[in-house]
Protein backbone atom coordinates (compact mmCIF):
# COMPACT_ATOMS: atom_id res chain seq x y z
CA UNK A 1 0.00 0.00 0.00
CA UNK A 2 2.85 2.31 0.86
CA UNK A 3 4.97 1.71 -2.25
CA UNK A 4 2.29 2.24 -4.91
CA UNK A 5 1.03 5.40 -3.19
CA UNK A 6 4.55 6.71 -2.85
CA UNK A 7 5.33 6.19 -6.51
CA UNK A 8 2.18 7.99 -7.57
CA UNK A 9 3.05 10.97 -5.44
CA UNK A 10 6.63 11.09 -6.69
CA UNK A 11 5.63 11.12 -10.33
CA UNK A 12 2.81 13.58 -9.84
CA UNK A 13 4.88 15.59 -7.36
CA UNK A 14 7.79 16.21 -9.68
CA UNK A 15 5.52 17.58 -12.39
CA UNK A 16 3.70 19.69 -9.84
CA UNK A 17 6.89 21.08 -8.31
CA UNK A 18 8.12 22.55 -11.59
CA UNK A 19 4.78 24.24 -12.19
CA UNK A 20 3.89 25.43 -8.69
CA UNK A 21 7.16 25.60 -6.75
CA UNK A 22 5.91 23.05 -4.27
CA UNK A 23 7.27 19.63 -3.33
CA UNK A 24 5.53 16.63 -1.85
CA UNK A 25 7.33 14.90 1.00
CA UNK A 26 6.54 12.37 3.70
CA UNK A 27 7.12 13.57 7.28
CA UNK A 28 6.91 10.94 10.00
CA UNK A 29 4.68 8.87 7.80
CA UNK A 30 2.39 11.76 6.87
CA UNK A 31 2.29 13.23 3.37
CA UNK A 32 2.87 17.00 3.25
CA UNK A 33 3.27 19.57 0.52
CA UNK A 34 5.79 22.33 1.23
CA UNK A 35 7.38 25.13 -0.75
CA UNK A 36 10.37 24.14 -2.88
CA UNK A 37 13.82 25.50 -2.19
CA UNK A 38 13.77 24.79 1.55
CA UNK A 39 16.74 23.39 3.40
CA UNK A 40 16.13 20.76 6.05
CA UNK A 41 16.91 23.37 8.72
CA UNK A 42 14.31 25.65 7.08
CA UNK A 43 11.77 22.82 7.15
CA UNK A 44 12.39 22.28 10.88
CA UNK A 45 11.94 25.99 11.55
CA UNK A 46 8.64 25.95 9.63
CA UNK A 47 7.53 23.08 11.87
CA UNK A 48 8.52 25.00 14.98
CA UNK A 49 11.23 22.49 15.90
CA UNK A 50 14.63 23.35 17.33
CA UNK A 51 17.28 21.65 15.15
CA UNK A 52 19.34 20.88 18.28
CA UNK A 53 16.46 18.91 19.82
CA UNK A 54 15.66 16.54 16.97
CA UNK A 55 17.49 14.00 14.86
CA UNK A 56 16.65 13.91 11.18
CA UNK A 57 16.66 10.82 9.00
CA UNK A 58 16.20 11.59 5.31
CA UNK A 59 15.53 8.69 2.97
CA UNK A 60 16.94 6.30 5.58
CA UNK A 61 20.19 8.24 6.07
CA UNK A 62 20.83 10.17 9.27
CA UNK A 63 21.73 13.81 8.64
CA UNK A 64 24.54 15.32 10.69
CA UNK A 65 23.37 18.47 12.49
CA UNK A 66 25.93 20.68 10.75
CA UNK A 67 24.55 19.70 7.33
CA UNK A 68 20.91 20.59 8.01
CA UNK A 69 21.31 24.11 6.61
CA UNK A 70 22.70 22.88 3.29
CA UNK A 71 20.74 19.69 2.56
CA UNK A 72 17.75 20.58 0.34
CA UNK A 73 14.23 19.27 0.79
CA UNK A 74 13.44 17.52 -2.50
CA UNK A 75 10.28 16.12 -3.97
CA UNK A 76 9.58 12.60 -2.76
CA UNK A 77 11.87 12.85 0.29
CA UNK A 78 10.89 10.75 3.24
CA UNK A 79 11.81 12.22 6.61
CA UNK A 80 11.77 10.76 10.07
CA UNK A 81 12.10 13.39 12.78
CA UNK A 82 12.84 11.82 16.16
CA UNK A 83 13.73 12.87 19.66
CA UNK A 84 14.14 11.33 23.10
CA UNK A 85 11.04 10.45 25.06
CA UNK A 86 10.49 8.59 28.32
CA UNK A 87 11.42 4.92 28.19
CA UNK A 88 12.90 2.10 30.21
CA UNK B 1 24.72 7.44 54.48
CA UNK B 2 27.50 5.36 56.05
CA UNK B 3 28.71 2.31 54.23
CA UNK B 4 29.62 -0.75 56.27
CA UNK B 5 31.98 -2.29 53.77
CA UNK B 6 34.40 -0.66 51.39
CA UNK B 7 32.92 -1.25 47.94
CA UNK B 8 34.48 -1.29 44.51
CA UNK B 9 33.56 1.69 42.36
CA UNK B 10 30.78 0.92 39.88
CA UNK B 11 32.53 1.17 36.53
CA UNK B 12 30.89 0.47 33.17
CA UNK B 13 32.85 0.86 29.96
CA UNK B 14 35.54 2.90 31.70
CA UNK B 15 33.10 5.36 33.30
CA UNK B 16 32.43 5.38 37.05
CA UNK B 17 28.82 5.78 38.20
CA UNK B 18 27.78 7.05 41.60
CA UNK B 19 24.76 4.75 41.95
CA UNK B 20 24.20 1.06 41.26
CA UNK B 21 20.57 1.86 40.53
CA UNK B 22 19.71 2.76 36.93
CA UNK B 23 16.21 4.01 36.20
CA UNK B 24 13.96 4.48 33.19
CA UNK B 25 11.88 7.53 32.34
CA UNK B 26 8.75 5.93 30.85
CA UNK B 27 5.15 5.77 32.10
CA UNK B 28 5.24 8.68 34.56
CA UNK B 29 2.04 10.67 34.97
CA UNK B 30 3.87 13.98 34.58
CA UNK B 31 7.37 15.12 33.70
CA UNK B 32 7.65 16.84 37.07
CA UNK B 33 6.91 13.60 38.87
CA UNK B 34 9.46 11.79 36.72
CA UNK B 35 12.23 14.23 37.56
CA UNK B 36 11.36 14.22 41.28
CA UNK B 37 11.34 10.40 41.34
CA UNK B 38 14.67 10.13 39.53
CA UNK B 39 16.24 12.58 41.97
CA UNK B 40 14.82 10.59 44.90
CA UNK B 41 16.29 7.39 43.44
CA UNK B 42 19.74 9.05 43.34
CA UNK B 43 20.34 7.24 40.03
CA UNK B 44 22.94 8.77 37.76
CA UNK B 45 22.32 6.69 34.64
CA UNK B 46 18.85 7.17 33.17
CA UNK B 47 17.38 5.45 30.11
CA UNK B 48 15.45 7.19 27.33
CA UNK B 49 13.70 5.99 24.17
CA UNK B 50 13.90 7.27 20.58
CA UNK B 51 10.54 8.06 19.01
CA UNK B 52 8.98 10.26 16.33
CA UNK B 53 8.36 13.88 17.15
CA UNK B 54 4.59 14.43 17.33
CA UNK B 55 4.09 16.94 14.52
CA UNK B 56 0.50 17.73 15.42
CA UNK B 57 1.60 18.89 18.83
CA UNK B 58 4.98 20.22 17.86
CA UNK B 59 5.18 22.36 20.98
CA UNK B 60 5.21 19.17 23.02
CA UNK B 61 8.67 18.90 24.42
CA UNK B 62 11.09 16.04 24.19
CA UNK B 63 12.56 14.69 27.39
CA UNK B 64 15.71 16.79 27.04
CA UNK B 65 13.62 19.76 28.09
CA UNK B 66 13.18 18.10 31.47
CA UNK B 67 16.36 16.08 32.05
CA UNK B 68 19.65 17.93 31.97
CA UNK B 69 22.37 15.77 30.40
CA UNK B 70 24.81 17.53 32.73
CA UNK B 71 22.91 16.15 35.76
CA UNK B 72 22.10 12.66 34.45
CA UNK B 73 23.89 10.25 32.14
CA UNK B 74 21.24 9.56 29.50
CA UNK B 75 21.31 6.07 28.01
CA UNK B 76 19.33 5.76 24.74
CA UNK B 77 17.57 2.41 24.32
CA UNK B 78 16.30 0.40 21.36
CA UNK B 79 13.07 -0.58 23.10
CA UNK B 80 10.31 -1.72 20.78
CA UNK B 81 12.72 -3.11 18.16
CA UNK B 82 12.06 -6.65 16.92
CA UNK B 83 14.78 -6.96 14.25
CA UNK B 84 18.53 -6.41 14.03
CA UNK B 85 18.04 -3.69 11.40
CA UNK B 86 15.56 -1.76 13.55
CA UNK B 87 17.81 -1.97 16.58
CA UNK B 88 20.79 -0.66 14.59
CA UNK B 89 18.66 2.14 13.16
CA UNK B 90 17.33 3.27 16.55
CA UNK B 91 20.77 3.01 18.15
CA UNK B 92 22.30 5.21 15.46
CA UNK B 93 19.48 7.76 15.70
CA UNK B 94 20.06 7.89 19.46
CA UNK B 95 23.78 8.44 18.98
CA UNK B 96 23.11 11.19 16.41
CA UNK B 97 21.45 13.21 19.17
CA UNK B 98 25.02 13.89 20.19
CA UNK B 99 25.00 12.96 23.89
CA UNK B 100 27.19 9.86 23.91
CA UNK B 101 27.97 6.65 22.04
CA UNK B 102 26.23 4.34 24.49
CA UNK B 103 23.15 2.23 23.87
CA UNK B 104 20.91 -0.03 25.88
CA UNK B 105 20.36 -2.73 23.27
CA UNK B 106 17.02 -4.51 23.30
CA UNK B 107 15.83 -6.77 20.52
CA UNK B 108 12.48 -8.25 21.47
CA UNK B 109 11.45 -11.68 20.20
CA UNK B 110 7.95 -12.16 21.57
CA UNK B 111 5.13 -9.66 22.05
CA UNK B 112 3.35 -11.36 24.94
CA UNK B 113 6.38 -11.84 27.19
CA UNK B 114 8.68 -9.20 25.66
CA UNK B 115 11.43 -11.80 26.05
CA UNK B 116 14.53 -10.97 24.04
CA UNK B 117 15.46 -12.48 20.69
CA UNK B 118 18.89 -13.56 21.89
CA UNK B 119 20.23 -14.52 18.45
CA UNK B 120 19.25 -11.13 17.02
CA UNK B 121 20.60 -9.38 20.14
CA UNK B 122 24.00 -11.06 19.63
CA UNK B 123 24.11 -10.09 15.96
CA UNK B 124 23.11 -6.48 16.68
CA UNK B 125 25.58 -6.25 19.58
CA UNK B 126 28.49 -7.32 17.36
CA UNK B 127 27.54 -4.77 14.69
CA UNK B 128 27.16 -1.93 17.17
CA UNK B 129 30.43 -2.71 18.94
CA UNK B 130 32.18 -2.70 15.54
CA UNK B 131 30.52 0.67 14.87
CA UNK B 132 32.02 2.15 18.03
CA UNK B 133 29.10 1.88 20.43
CA UNK B 134 29.34 1.02 24.09
CA UNK B 135 26.66 -1.63 24.24
CA UNK B 136 24.71 -2.59 27.36
CA UNK B 137 22.72 -5.60 26.27
CA UNK B 138 19.35 -6.64 27.69
CA UNK B 139 19.11 -10.42 27.58
CA UNK B 140 17.53 -13.48 29.08
CA UNK B 141 18.88 -15.08 32.27
CA UNK B 142 20.80 -17.50 30.07
CA UNK B 143 24.47 -18.03 30.87
CA UNK B 144 25.62 -19.03 27.38
CA UNK B 145 24.03 -15.98 25.73
CA UNK B 146 25.51 -13.78 28.45
CA UNK B 147 28.99 -15.21 27.77
CA UNK B 148 28.58 -14.65 24.03
CA UNK B 149 27.46 -11.06 24.59
CA UNK B 150 30.56 -10.45 26.68
CA UNK B 151 32.71 -12.01 23.93
CA UNK B 152 31.00 -9.72 21.41
CA UNK B 153 32.39 -6.74 23.30
CA UNK B 154 29.41 -5.49 25.31
CA UNK B 155 30.40 -3.20 28.19
CA UNK B 156 27.65 -4.70 30.34
CA UNK B 157 25.35 -7.69 30.12
CA UNK B 158 21.86 -7.18 31.54
CA UNK B 159 19.87 -10.32 32.24
CA UNK B 160 16.23 -9.92 33.22
CA UNK B 161 14.93 -10.68 36.70
CA UNK B 162 11.55 -11.49 35.09
CA UNK B 163 9.62 -10.09 32.10
CA UNK B 164 9.61 -6.34 31.45
CA UNK B 165 6.94 -4.54 33.46
CA UNK B 166 5.85 -7.75 35.25
CA UNK B 167 6.99 -6.85 38.76
CA UNK B 168 7.57 -10.54 39.52
CA UNK B 169 11.03 -10.05 41.01
CA UNK B 170 13.96 -12.43 40.49
CA UNK B 171 12.49 -15.68 39.22
CA UNK B 172 15.83 -17.45 38.82
CA UNK B 173 18.43 -16.31 41.34
CA UNK B 174 20.60 -19.37 40.58
CA UNK B 175 21.09 -18.38 36.94
CA UNK B 176 21.63 -14.73 37.85
CA UNK B 177 24.34 -15.73 40.35
CA UNK B 178 26.04 -18.01 37.84
CA UNK B 179 26.04 -15.28 35.18
CA UNK B 180 27.64 -12.91 37.69
CA UNK B 181 30.24 -15.52 38.68
CA UNK B 182 31.23 -16.23 35.09
CA UNK B 183 31.34 -12.79 33.47
CA UNK B 184 34.02 -10.15 33.81
CA UNK B 185 31.97 -7.17 32.59
CA UNK B 186 29.39 -5.67 34.96
CA UNK B 187 26.18 -7.67 35.26
CA UNK B 188 23.14 -5.45 35.71
CA UNK B 189 19.75 -7.03 36.27
CA UNK B 190 17.31 -5.29 33.95
CA UNK B 191 13.53 -5.66 34.19
CA UNK B 192 11.10 -7.44 36.47
CA UNK B 193 11.73 -5.79 39.83
CA UNK B 194 8.39 -4.93 41.48
CA UNK B 195 9.17 -3.44 44.86
CA UNK B 196 12.04 -2.59 47.19
CA UNK B 197 12.46 -6.14 48.52
CA UNK B 198 12.95 -7.35 44.93
CA UNK B 199 15.66 -4.74 44.43
CA UNK B 200 17.29 -5.89 47.65
CA UNK B 201 17.12 -9.59 46.73
CA UNK B 202 18.51 -8.77 43.29
CA UNK B 203 21.53 -7.00 44.73
CA UNK B 204 22.03 -9.77 47.31
CA UNK B 205 22.85 -12.08 44.40
CA UNK B 206 26.07 -10.11 43.99
CA UNK B 207 25.25 -8.42 40.70
CA UNK B 208 26.77 -5.02 39.96
CA UNK B 209 23.58 -3.06 39.52
CA UNK B 210 19.89 -3.07 38.75
CA UNK B 211 17.81 -1.24 36.16
CA UNK B 212 14.11 -0.56 36.61
CA UNK B 213 11.33 1.68 35.36
CA UNK B 214 7.76 0.47 35.90
CA UNK B 215 8.24 -0.45 39.56
CA UNK B 216 8.86 3.22 40.33
CA UNK B 217 6.68 4.91 37.71
CA UNK B 218 3.62 2.75 38.36
CA UNK B 219 3.76 3.00 42.16
CA UNK B 220 0.99 5.04 43.82
CA UNK B 221 3.72 7.40 44.99
CA UNK B 222 6.64 7.18 42.56
CA UNK B 223 8.84 9.55 44.57
CA UNK B 224 8.36 7.45 47.71
CA UNK B 225 9.02 4.23 45.81
CA UNK B 226 12.13 5.71 44.21
CA UNK B 227 13.55 6.35 47.68
CA UNK B 228 12.57 2.82 48.76
CA UNK B 229 14.35 1.39 45.71
CA UNK B 230 17.46 3.40 46.45
CA UNK B 231 17.51 2.01 50.01
CA UNK B 232 16.65 -1.51 48.79
CA UNK B 233 19.55 -1.52 46.34
CA UNK B 234 21.87 -0.18 49.02
CA UNK B 235 20.68 -2.73 51.61
CA UNK B 236 21.08 -5.60 49.15
CA UNK B 237 24.57 -4.50 48.20
CA UNK B 238 25.63 -4.13 51.84
CA UNK B 239 24.18 -7.55 52.67
CA UNK B 240 26.06 -9.13 49.77
CA UNK B 241 29.33 -7.51 50.84
CA UNK B 242 28.73 -8.49 54.46
CA UNK B 243 28.22 -12.13 53.49
CA UNK B 244 25.03 -13.77 54.67
CA UNK B 245 24.86 -16.70 57.12
CA UNK B 246 24.22 -20.12 55.64
CA UNK B 247 20.54 -21.08 55.48
CA UNK B 248 19.55 -24.16 57.51
CA UNK B 249 16.34 -26.10 57.70
CA UNK B 250 16.59 -26.72 61.47
CA UNK B 251 16.81 -24.27 64.32
CA UNK B 252 20.06 -23.34 66.04
CA UNK B 253 19.65 -21.50 69.35
CA UNK B 254 20.94 -17.96 69.56
CA UNK B 255 21.42 -18.03 73.33
CA UNK B 256 23.93 -20.26 75.15
CA UNK B 257 22.77 -23.81 75.95
CA UNK B 258 25.10 -23.71 78.97
CA UNK B 259 24.20 -21.94 82.23
CA UNK B 260 20.54 -22.91 82.38
CA UNK B 261 19.09 -23.13 85.93
CA UNK B 262 18.51 -26.32 87.97
CA UNK B 263 21.01 -28.36 85.94
CA UNK B 264 23.49 -30.63 87.78
CA UNK B 265 27.10 -30.54 86.69
CA UNK B 266 28.10 -34.18 85.92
Amino acid sequence: MRSSGERGVNEGGEAASAATGRVSIVLNGERRVVGSGLSVAGLLRKLGLEPGMVVVERNRAILARDTLGTVPVEDGDRFELVHFVGGG
Amino acid sequence: MTSGHPDQPFVIGGRTFASRLIVGTGKYRTNGEMVAAIRASAAEMVTVAVRRVDLDRSREEGILHHLDPAEFFLLPNTAGCYTVDDALRYARLGRAAGLNEWVKLEVIGDERTLLPDTAATLEAAAELVADGFKVMAYTNDDLVTALRLEDAGCVSVMPLASPIGSGLGVVNPYYIREIKRRLTVPVIVDAGVGTASDACVTMEQGVDGVLMNTAIAAASDPVGMALAMRLGVQAGREAFLAGRMPAREIAVPSSPAAGMLDRETP
